[in-house]
């Protein structure tokens, strides 16, 4: 369902050009759990945003769901990026004025979803991810892990194909973070692609499929049964 | 996006930062109650001036003796006419015309006023029992000067409030015979105080028949002729009637001013009008700032919310959806602010009106209009370069910020 081909991202940072990715050549499938890892300034992130149609490649083209959308415009990217693709940070990125249910709602109430089929859903996804007591608490309010909880939920409301997780437990304790993991898993195994970028040699390892990357180049692409397969 | 969510949404914002949003509130109020609050005070002054001539009486024409346009043509014609004066059976004649209700002819002198041992010098007014409901005048005691024909005058006088209480204090006036000149009246009215209007001071006349005027001052000659049109319609009407009547009475000769109460009405509105509108812009000025506040405030909000602005972007927001809740919010606070300046504008008008009274104080609706629809404007002009640049704003850099 992703097909990136000969993907180049350069950057120029004080006059000098930064090859963050070189030649990525990639094919991601329906229903793949696959992990990135590799060393900081690898392109880890670059790589996750050029997949979550958040940056433009410099060179290569880009196919997602057999539709190029190497040049779509910025309005016709969003819309992608709305239908299909749901996105997990390191630091929750929360609204903080709004509280967990209207934070879940959000890519709901971008897409103008009518309020009624919004507040089933939204009821589902509190109940799913355990937040019912919390709907109407602010982030400030929240554990760090009900607030990546809440992330997740939200990153779900869509019902996106692709789930692209950057260091989503990296802000978080090992416990909490094993938790946070394994209901990134559990979407997964209900059919999901779940794209994982970790620094965390031991998180890693739980995908079915893991890049390494090293200087902006896939150096590294093991399919194995990781830990999670081999528990499920 | 849902229009009720986006609102819902600038809700949010604007609900979540109370101490910005009572600022930019503040701002806007000042702005708007400023135009509402002046521009109420220029309206007042028209509608007071405009009060001020109704209250010389309405659908009122006025005839004055010569002319004072320059007709062009024959100067030498101009330079040796001597105008003809206006006599009582000039105004007499003036009832022929059918767009002529009421006639009031009119002669003002100055005149020795004495009671007993009291002298007074006083403005004297003669004129006809017609002055009355042409001038919209009220008794406080006794009767007008009395109906019949002009021609023949009966020692009687009305008396303003002021000369009442100067002459005779706290003794009764109707009835007493006062000498004005070398003639005397008996007082058979007294008028109600009604201030100044336009200069004549009604309070301090004292008003004598027609005739009697004439042989006071000695003279034919008439200071004004006071007409009444049947209707406003018929003023026109009235006008040219007067002009044809005393062109023929006077040998074909045009040398009469005809003034109708209209034509000076409708300059005093013009100018007035104007200050007001002039006025009430420069109050506006004060909305521009306001407007320059909310652009401030929302490019400091773009750079406060940069990781909130990412983060829709990154949740499917398109451009225009970003620039709409930024538009959204700035509506909002100039609506507020709008709400809040129009109350803060009435009460400041009330209070004005508990300090004056007599002048009617109202906001006219143009301003009421105008004061919110600039603030909405303003507000959201303002607010299109830092919507830009938030829909500008690249979500990777956005985000990775902390």
């Amino acid at each position: 369902m992703i097909q990136l081909r000969g993907i180049e991202r350069v950057f120029v940072v004080g006059g000098e050009e930064v090859h963050a990715l070189r030649s990525v050549d990639l094919e991601i499938r329906q229903g793949e759990y696959l992990s990135i890892m590799g060393p900081s300034g690898s392109g880890k992130s670059t790589l996750l945003n050029v997949v979550g149609l958040l940056d433009r490649p410099s060179a290569g083209s880009y196919a997602l769901d057999e539709r190029d959308v190497t040049g779509l415009n910025d309005d016709e990217l969003a819309r992608v990026r709305r239908e299909k693709i749901g996105f997990v940070f390191q630091f929750f990125h929360l609204v903080p004025r709004l509280t967990a249910a209207q934070n879940i709602a959000l890519p709901m109430v971008l897409a103008g979803v009518p309020p009624g089929e919004r507040a089933a859903r939204l009821e589902q996804l509190l109940g799913e991810y355990g937040l019912e007591d919390r709907a109407h608490h602010r982030p400030d309010q929240l554990s760090g892990g009900q607030c990546q909880r809440v992330a997740i939920a939200r990153a779900m409301s869509m019902r996106p194909g692709v789930i692209l997780a950057d260091e989503p437990t990296g802000n978080l304790d090992r416990h909490t973070g094993r938790e946070v993991l394994a209901v990134l898993e559990r979407l997964h195994d209900s059919g999901g692609t779940l794209v994982l970028v970790t620094h965390d040699g031991e998180l890693g390892a739980r995908a079915h499929r893991r890049l390494r990357m090293v200087d902006g180049k896939i150096v590294g692409d093991e399919r194995a049964r990781g830990a999670h397969a081999a528990a499920s | 996006m849902r229009i009720a969510d986006l609102f819902t949404f600038s809700w949010q914002v604007v609900s979540g930062s109370r101490g910005r949003t009572a600022l930019i509130l503040l701002a806007m109020g000042i702005g708007v109650a400023a135009v509402v609050l002046v521009s109420t005070l220029g309206e007042g002054a028209r509608r007071y001036v405009l009060d001020q001539f109704g209250s010389l009486g309405t659908n009122l024409v006025i005839v004055l003796p010569g002319r004072s346009e320059t007709a062009g043509a024959n100067p030498g014609f101009i330079v040796g006419k001597t105008p003809r004066d206006l006599t009582l059976d000039d105004a007499l004649a003036l009832g022929r015309s059918h767009a002529v209700k009421l006639i009031a002819p009119l002669i003002i002198g100055t005149g020795d006023v004495r009671w007993g041992a009291k002298l007074r010098e006083s403005p004297i007014l003669g004129s006809t029992a017609e002055l009355l409901p042409v001038r919209h005048m009220a008794l406080a005691q006794g009767v007008f000067l009395p109906p019949g024909d002009p021609h023949h005058a009966q020692p009687v006088c009305v008396i303003g409030a002021k000369v009442r209480e100067e002459l005779f204090g706290a003794q009764a006036a109707l009835g007493e015979w006062l000498r004005i000149g070398d003639r005397r009246f008996r007082v058979i009215g007294v008028m109600a105080s009604q201030g100044v209007t336009f200069g004549t001071n009604t309070d301090e006349v004292v008003m004598v028949p027609l005739v009697a005027a004439q042989a006071l001052f000695n003279t034919e000659s008439l200071f004004r002729i006071l007409i009444e049109a049947k209707s406003r319609e018929q003023v026109a009407a009235a006008k040219e009637d007067a002009i044809e009547i005393l062109r023929q009475r006077h040998e074909g000769e045009r040398d009469v001013t005809v003034i109708t109460q209209d034509a000076v009405l409708a300059t005093f509105d013009r100018i007035l009008r104007a200050l007001t509108l002039a006025v009430g812009g420069i109050a506006a000025i004060s909305l521009a700032v306001a407007g320059i506040l909310i652009m401030n405030v929302m490019l400091i909000a773009v750079t406060q919310r940069r990781r909130e602005i990412g983060l829709l972007k990154a949740l499917g927001a398109t451009g225009a959806q970003i620039r709409l809740t930024f538009f959204t919010e700035a509506v909002l606070l100039a609506l507020g602010g709008a709400g809040l300046g129009l109350a803060a504008g009435k009460l400041g008008q009330l209070f004005i009106l508990q300090l004056y009274p007599q002048i009617p104080f109202t906001a006219p609706w143009w301003a009421l209009v105008a004061a919110p629809l600039t603030a909405v404007v303003t507000a959201a002009l303002f607010t299109v370069a830092p919507a830009a640049h938030a829909a500008r704003l690249d979500p990777v850099a956005a985000l990775s910020r902390r």
